[in-house]
This record gives structure tokens, C-alpha cells and sequence, in this order.
């Protein structure tokens, strides 16, 4: 039985730079992962990372524009601290070996970004979060001798001791099936986002919601899960990303008539408003009629120097070539929002630390908040790099003053039955593709960009049903050497866990702020909502709803506009 | 919409069972990917295929397989692209009395089959940690970083940074791996993707040790001189890294640079070849071979030139070669040929382009005038300009092509607000 100071389950950006953290503070560190480290989400992260680094910068600025990104949802203390440790974390990022691209004078380049008063975010061409993760797995190498690395091993629970308290996790070795009990004094969850509970999504087939619904399981408070980040530029019919780094570079978004609507909805910022803002007018555009033909918005990437797109916007040349059959440096792209990030997620403290005791999360799985009703682009690898490194020297630091906790065996034992019940299922249910492409839809129609109460009541009727099907899903796999299929079967339980979790926020939220549109109740009402929902579980029951306070420190709501 | 047939090789070693051959039809857009075709599969028919993929949009670099023969990632292989390859081959046999072209009611049939040179753990997935990753930790793959370490950012040249991101945009898919001849050979071959990994720190000006990791590559007999120059590598790449190009500039940077040389006679045999060039034109093998040992008269290449006799002797034998052409080599350099290597040899700096950034070489909207004209002229041809780059992909169907009608305005407006920020960069 593998015993750790740290168990770091994912090994996006988040958990590595936990897991250097961690061994770095003297801690003996295990990081799991369901996917070798390199395939972790965080590669397809494009457009760069926040920060005010530039001497005419500010870190206020900085905290400023995330503040009034998040719709005042956001809680300040948290984006005080991310922001005031945003430059020494690129710094430790260049210096670690990221091959930041930069300016005439050889200095750390910039390049505009949505919802940035300054120009200040960081990039390796639009392959940012690729060369960050790349870079950090490089230094996972170099510190192998203390940080054990368990690739392909997938959690399928965590552990409790009967005080409640986290005390591991159980993993599920792909290469043989087996299973092994990871005991830690401390454990961090960094294993991303929900985005595959919606069809289409920006995000990969991994991103499955897997640590938010464990934590939620075991009684940990989710917050903000409403909030569901629409990206401005996804691909039109398959949802790939167009990283932001485009408008940033000069692109424009016009519709159906060849207007540069934006005008119209951020005379200032244009197409660099903040996300919500210009997803929410590209919908309008759609719903009003003045879309294309084929329903999608056009970015015009060509409005950016040939040379400037081919160097610093290479991998959407190749997205565009490869899936769409356009060249963007030659004419425009169509596009539409699509689903990319969830703002909520396990409710932690600026030090990663949950609800519950000895769990801690960190990177799209946490919600600090430091996102609030909104992200701004470039701030979620921040948030990963900044949060990941705090979780991490944080439970080492709790390690330090604990013995190891010894594990509930009865535990394991559920967890084999809970497997075996599911490789020796009958095949006649629906098939767990089918009960998947149901449910991505189902978001996609009723809780995306513009919300109201008929579309969420359906939306929640619909993932109610689909909670009681997916248990008899049909598993076609019975095997025990990479059994994708048990996997996809306990995904599938995971997304819809999550997928209520937002259902049941977005109704309860009678307003509008952030990405929680709703068009029956137009606008904020800081009175009644200036506050986070939680959502706790209830047995088997539509979840627990209770409140939050938000921290202001400096920066009292104001009207937002762009 | 057509058919596609997916002869996917399957294998599990909990059935005991031989690898096998599982069949499966399709119907898909050509334009969508074999990633797409199998997901399908798994789907709607056998969930129990195995494949690595996640992000499907060619960035995680998981799903690398082999597509009627050729390597590369599933997930942006288009269906009509990998089913093509195998007209005419024994990738796709036509069926008794069909014929060979695509579209005379013939099946596609594309061939799955995981990755070479690795071995498989189940169906399309392969012990990448037992050979790729393997041979990427043999290259010191971190920063090893020049000291001191400055309190803020290194400065380095932006073209640096933009030169090392072509081998940062490696995604370890192990494509280049699977269908490297050299490997397959020689499996200690430190390989295509760790020596671009290499090169990656190499071409780094903020690494430190640039002539150490030269000389542990040039010095190890499975380094930078155990590859031939076969282009697999270069053709596998889905993320145009071209790793037998980061190979050869490895060589550059150890022999011309440093000098380093190697006791597998690497840097000699290079210099050589090149001086055998410059003075017949065309290769003389015999004297190629005592050349790489430091002439005739050097004691090793009498070894070498020994033990090259039998193959001589055969050459001799089947009229290959002659005595003559042996001994004497009537050839000489041709001016064009002198002239090449002067105006290499006069430059002051070796050239090394810059290969990250492609497909601006050729682009006539730099010549200035001629801006507008050619750029309305790309737009009626939609995608067929960047053809020969693209590999042969195909356009998207009609329905995905925008409207002419806004791309006029490009060429004058670009000096509006929306390209303000391309000034506040630098």
C-alpha cells in the first residue's frame, strides 16, 4: 500500500506544481492521474497567463479587471493573492524553462487579452498551456527521486477515516485492473473540470467532473456551480477551441450582415470585452436572426498581419485547416460560443483547503473563487499555477505535524464490489454513449449562455432520469487490461452528479450575473445575490442548497460595462 | 454520406487469444476523422475498443495509431485522406472483381492498427513508458539552467524562443517513434522525439550546458549520428516538428560549432561526404569510406577498408563496380556545384531557418502593391493556396465557406481599432 505525505490525484497544471511544491517543502509526494501527465487538459489551454508584471502594470489593476470579471462574484481576498503572486510565479515559470516568447528587446512579451485594462498576458506562441505543462512534467522528471509518479491510474473514490477526515484515495491501476488503497496525511484533488457533461464542449473526453463529484460525495461543499463559462470563439458544429489570443491579436467578430456588432454591446472593449459579454451579444446576434446561414458568427482573423498569425497563431491555422477547411489567414472562421470552463467547483480556501478535513482541491476542480460569475481569459492557468503551489505547501506543512492515518479496509472492499457489479451487468440497458450525448444536449439547450426557469426545470427532469438509467448502462468490456469501458461507466455517474449540482445553482440564482443569464430575471440584484450558492449532497435527493458570504476588500459592485 | 469500413487490429492479452482483426462499417463525413469512426464504434456497437484519446483536436497527443500504414494521430486523420492512402496498396484489397478507385462502389477500407517499434498492451494502445519515455529521460530532458540565475526573466532573443517552440510543440504522441527505421534497427536509437526534446535545451540560449549534452549525444553510438535520413520521422510528425531536421541540427551545432568529435566517427564521415561532394561532384564510395577514417593511410581505415573487401569483391562480381572506378574516380565538380559551396562557405553565419514559423516564405501579400489583388484571389480559391502544406487535406464541404463578401475590406481597415493592440506588444 503506496503511504505519502501528499496525494495529488491529477496532473494537469494544478497538480504538478502541487506536487513540486509539496516536495519542494520536504514532503514525501505521490501524484496520480488518470492520463499520462502530458495528456491532462491543461495542454489545450492556448491564449497565456496573467500578469501584472510590466513595471506600468499593477497587481490592483490586475485584481481590478478580475473582480469586475467575476461580476463582483468573485471573493477579493482570494484575487488579491493571486494577482500579488502572479509575477513571481512567471518568473519561477521562466526561470523552470518555459520558453515564453518575447518582445524586441528580448524581454517577456505581451499580448492583449479580454477584460484586461493592460496588456498582460504571457504566451508561448497559442500553445501556452502545452509548453507550461510540458515544462512542469520536464521538472517532474528531474524530481523523480521525490515525487512518485502513478500514470494511468484512475480514483475511483476517497477515503475517510471515521472522523470524517480524508485520508487517500483508492486508484484503479489501468494496466492490470487492480486496485491499491494510496494512504496520505493530506490529499489534494487538481483533476480539472466537468466541461464533457455538455455536447459540444471545448474541453476533452477526460474532463469528466470526476473530483468534484468524488469530494461531493464524501459531504464536500461544491460553490458556484452555475456558473458555466461559455468561450466566445468555438469552432461552429464540433466545439473546438479559437483561442481568445486571436481577438487578442486583432481579430473581429462580425455576423450574418458583416456588422462588427460588438459596437453595439462593448463600444469600448469590443471584441475584448470580458467572455460572458461577448458570448451573450454572438447569442443575441444568433436569436435575432442576424447570424449566417449556417447559424455561426464570423471571426476575421485576417484582420492580423499574415506573419503575426502564422507565428503566434499556429495551431489555429492548423485547427482551422484540419477541421474546418479554412485557412484563417485568408478569410474568416465561423464560429459560435461554446461550453469551456466551470467557474464553481469544490469550495476551497486561498490555501486549497475543502470542507473537509485533510482534502484540499486545486485548478478547474476548486472554486476559490477567484472567477467569480465570470473568468477572464488567462486567468485560469494563473489560478491553477498559484492555487496548485499554495495546496501544495500547504499539506505539506499539515503532513509535517501528523502521523500517518491508518485506512478503513471495508472501504476497498465496496469499491471491488462497486467494480464488479459494473463489469458483470447485464448489456441490455441503454447504451452509455447514448445516456452521455442526452445529457450534453440537455446542457447545452437549457444552461448555456441564456437561462430560464421552464428550460431548467426540463434540464433537471432530464438529468433526474438519466441518474436512474445510467446504473444499468450497458458495459460491453469485461476484461481487466485497460477497461475503458468501466471507466466510462463510472464517468458517466460522475457528470451527471455535476450536471445537477449546476442545474439545481442555476435555478436557485433568481438573477442575472456572470454566465448565469437568465432571462426571467434580468439583471443583478446585489441585494439579494450578492452571494455564493453551495450545494451540498443529500443522500440520493436533489441536492442541498445553502449561501455563502462574498469577500469584498476594496472594491465595492459597480455597473459593469465594457 | 459515405461508407467506411475500419479494420481495426485487436488484441487482449487477458483472452489469451492472438491479435486479431475486428471489422466495422461506418457512414461518416469524409472529413471527419478515424477518431471519429471509432468513437462511433465504441458507441453504438463494441465499447470494449481500446484507444488513448481525450482533447480530439490534435493537442494531447494521445491517440497516435497507424492508418493503412502510415503513423500519426487519429484524431485529425480525415476519413477520405486515410482511406486514399491505400488505393492501389495491400492496405485496401479490392474485393473479389472490384476494382481499385475509390468511388466505383468500392469499399474504404482503412486499416487501424496501434503504433510500431512499441510494444501493445491492449488493441490500439502501446507501453509508451517502455521505449518513448524511456528514451526521452535519456536526454536530460530540463533545463539546466546558466547561472546566475537573474532576479527577473532571462533576455533572449525573441527568435530564440519562437525557434525552440517548434520542438515545444512536440506532443510525445510517439508517431515519429513508431515508423523509425533506424530504431527498429537499432532499438537503443535514442530516437526522433527525445532528440528533438534535446534540441529543445540545445537551441535554448538560458541552458547551460549546450557542449555537455552535444558531446553525451554525439559520443553515445546510439546518438545523433545513429539516424539515416530517412524522413520517416518527418512524415509521421502531426505537429510539423520535423524531428530529422532538429537531428541534423544537432549535428550542426556539436560539429561545426564545437567541433566535437565523436569516437563513432561521426563528424568525420559528415566532413567527408561533404568533401567527397566538393571535389567529385558525385559520391565516390571508396574513397568516402577511407575518408571518414581519416584517409587511406590511417590505420583504422585499413581495418575498415579490409573488412570492406568482401563487399567490394561482390560489387566486382555482379558488375557493379569496377577496377577502375574503384581505384580512380574520373568524375570532377561541376562550377554550379563549386558554387553552391562557395556561397555556403562565404556566409559569415550558418543559416538555420526558422521552422516554426511556415507557409510565409512563398506569401505574395509581402510584396506590397500586389497586397489586395492576391488577397482576393485566396479568397475565391478557399484553402487551395496552402494545399501542398496541408498534406493533401481537403476543404471543408461547401456549407462551412463564409460569404465573400467581407473579406474585400480586409486589406484598408486593418489599421482600425481591432489591431491597436499588435503596438502595445512590444
Amino acid at each position: 500500500m503506496p503511504s505519502h505525505d501528499v496525494l495529488i490525484i491529477g496532473a494537469g497544471l494544478a497538480g504538478q506544481r502541487a506536487a513540486l511544491a509539496a516536495a519542494q517543502s520536504g514532503a514525501t509526494v505521490a501524484i496520480v492521474s488518470k492520463v499520462h501527465p502530458v495528456r491532462s487538459h491543461s495542454v489545450a489551454a492556448a491564449g497565456g497567463i496573467n500578469a501584472a508584471l510590466n513595471p506600468e502594470d499593477s497587481w490592483e489593476s490586475h485584481a481590478f479587471d478580475t473582480v469586475k470579471g467575476s461580476d463582483y462574484l468573485g471573493d477579493q481576498d482570494a484575487i488579491e493573492i493571486m494577482c500579488r503572486e502572479a509575477p513571481d510565479e512567471i518568473l519561477w515559470l521562466e526561470h523552470a524553462g518555459v520558453t515564453f516568447h518575447r518582445n524586441d528587446t528580448g524581454h517577456l512579451g505581451t499580448r492583449a487579452f479580454g477584460g484586461a485594462s493592460a496588456a498582460r498576458t504571457y504566451y508561448v506562441a497559442d500553445i501556452t498551456g502545452h509548453a507550461i505543462l510540458h515544462v512542469l512534467y520536464e521538472q517532474l522528471m528531474k524530481h523523480s527521486a521525490t515525487v512518485d509518479r502513478y500514470e494511468e491510474w484512475f480514483t475511483t473514490d476517497l477515503l475517510q477515516d471515521e472522523n470524517g477526515h480524508c485520508v487517500g484515495a483508492i486508484c484503479r491501476n489501468l494496466r492490470d485492473g487492480h486496485l491499491e488503497v494510496f494512504n496520505a496525511k493530506a490529499t489534494i484533488h487538481a483533476s480539472g473540470g466537468a466541461g464533457q457533461a455538455y455536447k459540444p464542449t471545448t474541453n476533452g473526453l477526460i474532463v469528466t467532473g470526476d473530483g468534484i463529484a468524488q469530494a461531493y460525495r464524501i459531504g464536500a461543499k461544491l460553490m458556484d456551480m452555475e456558473m458555466i463559462q461559455y468561450h466566445p470563439t468555438t469552432l461552429l458544429g464540433n466545439g473546438l477551441l479559437i483561442t481568445e489570443g486571436a481577438r487578442g491579436e486583432g481579430a473581429w467578430l462580425l455576423n450574418g450582415q458583416g456588422e462588427r456588432f460588438m459596437e453595439r454591446y462593448a463600444p469600448n472593449k469590443l471584441e475584448l470585452a470580458s467572455r460572458d459579454v461577448v458570448s451573450r451579444a454572438e447569442q443575441t446576434e444568433i436569436n435575432e436572426g442576424r447570424a449566417f446561414p449556417d447559424g455561426g458568427i464570423a471571426l476575421d482573423v485576417t484582420k492580423v498581419p499574415r506573419r503575426r498569425t502564422l507565428e503566434a497563431l499556429r495551431e489555429i491555422v492548423n485547427i482551422g485547416r484540419d477541421f474546418a477547411g479554412v485557412d484563417i489567414t485568408r478569410e474568416p472562421i465561423h464560429i459560435r460560443p461554446g461550453q469551456h470552463y466551470i467557474m464553481g467547483g469544490i469550495k476551497t480556501d486561498v490555501d486549497g483547503q475543502t470542507t473537509i478535513p485533510g482534502l484540499y482541491a486545486a485548478g478547474e476542480v476548486a472554486c476559490v473563487s477567484v472567477h467569480g460569475g465570470n473568468r477572464l481569459g488567462a486567468n485560469s492557468l494563473l489560478d491553477t499555477l498559484i492555487f496548485g503551489r499554495r495546496s501544495g505547501e500547504h499539506a505539506a506543512a499539515r503532513a509535517k505535524q501528523m502521523v500517518m492515518p491508518t485506512t478503513p479496509a471495508a472501504q476497498v472492499a465496496d469499491t471491488e464490489r462497486a467494480i464488479k457489479a459494473i463489469i458483470d451487468r447485464p448489456t441490455r440497458g441503454r447504451r452509455i454513449a447514448a445516456i452521455k450525448q442526452e445529457l450534453g444536449e440537455t446542457m447545452d439547450r437549457h444552461v448555456a449562455v441564456f437561462r430560464d426557469a421552464e428550460g431548467l426545470a426540463k434540464a433537471h427532469e432530464v438529468v433526474r432520469r438519466l441518474r436512474e438509467e445510467a446504473p444499468n448502462a450497458a458495459v460491453d468490456d469485461k476484461g481487466s487490461v485497460f477497461n475503458q469501458d468501466v471507466i466510462a461507466a463510472i464517468e458517466l455517474g460522475y457528470m451527471l452528479d455535476c450536471a445537477e449540482a449546476i442545474v439545481v445553482a442555476a435555478i436557485e440564482r433568481k438573477e442575472s450575473r456572470g454566465a448565469q443569464s437568465r432571462t426571467d430575471f434580468p439583471g443583478r440584484n446585489d441585494e439579494e445575490w450578492l452571494k455564493h450558492i453551495d450545494i451540498s449532497v443529500n443522500g440520493g435527493d436533489v441536492p442541498k442548497v445553502s449561501y455563502s458570504p462574498v469577500t469584498i476588500t476594496r472594491w465595492e459592485p459597480m455597473e459593469r460595462t465594457y | 454520406m459515405p461508407e467506411y469500413t475500419l479494420r481495426i487490429r485487436r488484441y487482449d492479452p487477458d483472452s489469451g487469444q492472438a491479435a486479431y482483426w475486428d471489422e466495422h462499417t461506418v457512414e461518416l463525413g469524409a472529413t471527419q476523422s478515424v477518431l471519429d469512426a471509432i468513437l462511433k464504434i465504441k458507441a453504438d456497437a463494441d465499447g470494449s475498443i481500446g484507444i488513448r484519446c481525450s482533447c480530439q483536436q490534435a493537442i494531447c497527443g494521445s491517440c497516435g495509431v497507424r492508418m493503412n500504414g502510415k503513423p500519426g494521430l487519429a484524431c485529425n486523420t480525415h476519413l477520405r485522406e486515410a482511406a486514399e492512402r491505400g488505393h492501389g496498396t495491400g492496405w485496401n484489397p479490392p474485393e473479389e472483381g472490384g476494382t481499385t478507385a475509390g468511388d466505383g462502389g468500392q469499399r474504404e477500407v482503412i486499416t487501424v492498427e496501434p503504433m510500431g517499434n512499441m510494444p501493445v498492451i491492449r488493441d490500439l494502445i502501446v507501453d509508451m513508458d517502455a521505449v518513448h519515455w524511456k528514451k526521452i529521460q535519456r536526454v536530460t530532458p530540463w533545463l539546466l539552467n546558466k547561472q546566475p540565475v537573474p532576479e527577473r526573466e532571462y533576455i533572449v532573443p525573441h527568435e530564440n524562443m519562437v525557434d525552440v517552440t517548434q520542438t515545444m510543440a512536440c506532443i510525445q504522441c510517439g508517431a515519429c517513434v513508431s515508423d523509425c527505421l533506424a530504431m527498429e534497427v537499432d532499438p537503443l536509437f535514442v530516437g526522433p522525439a527525445a532528440l528533438s526534446k534535446a534540441y529543445r535545451f540545445v537551441g535554448d540560449p538560458r541552458d547551460a550546458q549546450q557542449f555537455e549534452r552535444l558531446k553525451d549525444l554525439s559520443e553515445d553510438p546510439h546518438g545523433i549520428y545513429d539516424c539515416t535520413h530517412c524522413f520517416n520521422c518527418i512524415d509521421a510528425c502531426p505537429k510539423g516538428v520535423d524531428p530529422m531536421s532538429q537531428i541534423m541540427r544537432l549535428r550542426r551545432v556539436a560539429g561545426s560549432d564545437h567541433e566535437i568529435e565523436d569516437r563513432n566517427n561521426g563528424f568525420r564521415h559528415e566532413h567527408a561526404f561533404v568533401k567527397n561532394i566538393q571535389r567529385n561532384g558525385i559520391l565516390h564510395e571508396s574513397d568516402l569510406l577511407a575518408d571518414s577514417y581519416g584517409g587511406k593511410f590511417n590505420p583504422s581505415a585499413g581495418r575498415e577498408l579490409v573488412s570492406g573487401l568482401p563487399t567490394a569483391a561482390r560489387g566486382l562480381a555482379k558488375g557493379k563496380m569496377t577496377v577502375g572506378k574503384l581505384l580512380l574516380h574520373q568524375h570532377k565538380a561541376s562550377k554550379e556545384i563549386k558554387r553552391i559551396f562557395d556561397t555556403v562557405e562565404g556566409r559569415g553565419e550558418r543559416v538555420e531557418l526558422n521552422l516554426y514559423v511556415t507557409g510565409y516564405e512563398d506569401d505574395p501579400e509581402q510584396t506590397g502593391d500586389a497586397a489586395k489583388e492576391t488577397q482576393s484571389a485566396g479568397d475565391k480559391s478557399q484553402g487551395a493556396p496552402e494545399a501542398a502544406g496541408a498534406a493533401g487535406r481537403e476543404p471543408a464541404p461547401e456549407g462551412s465557406v463564409p460569404a465573400a463578401a467581407e473579406g474585400e475590406s480586409a486589406p484598408e481597415t486593418s489599421e482600425e481599432p481591432g489591431t491597436s493592440t499588435e503596438s502595445e506588444n512590444s
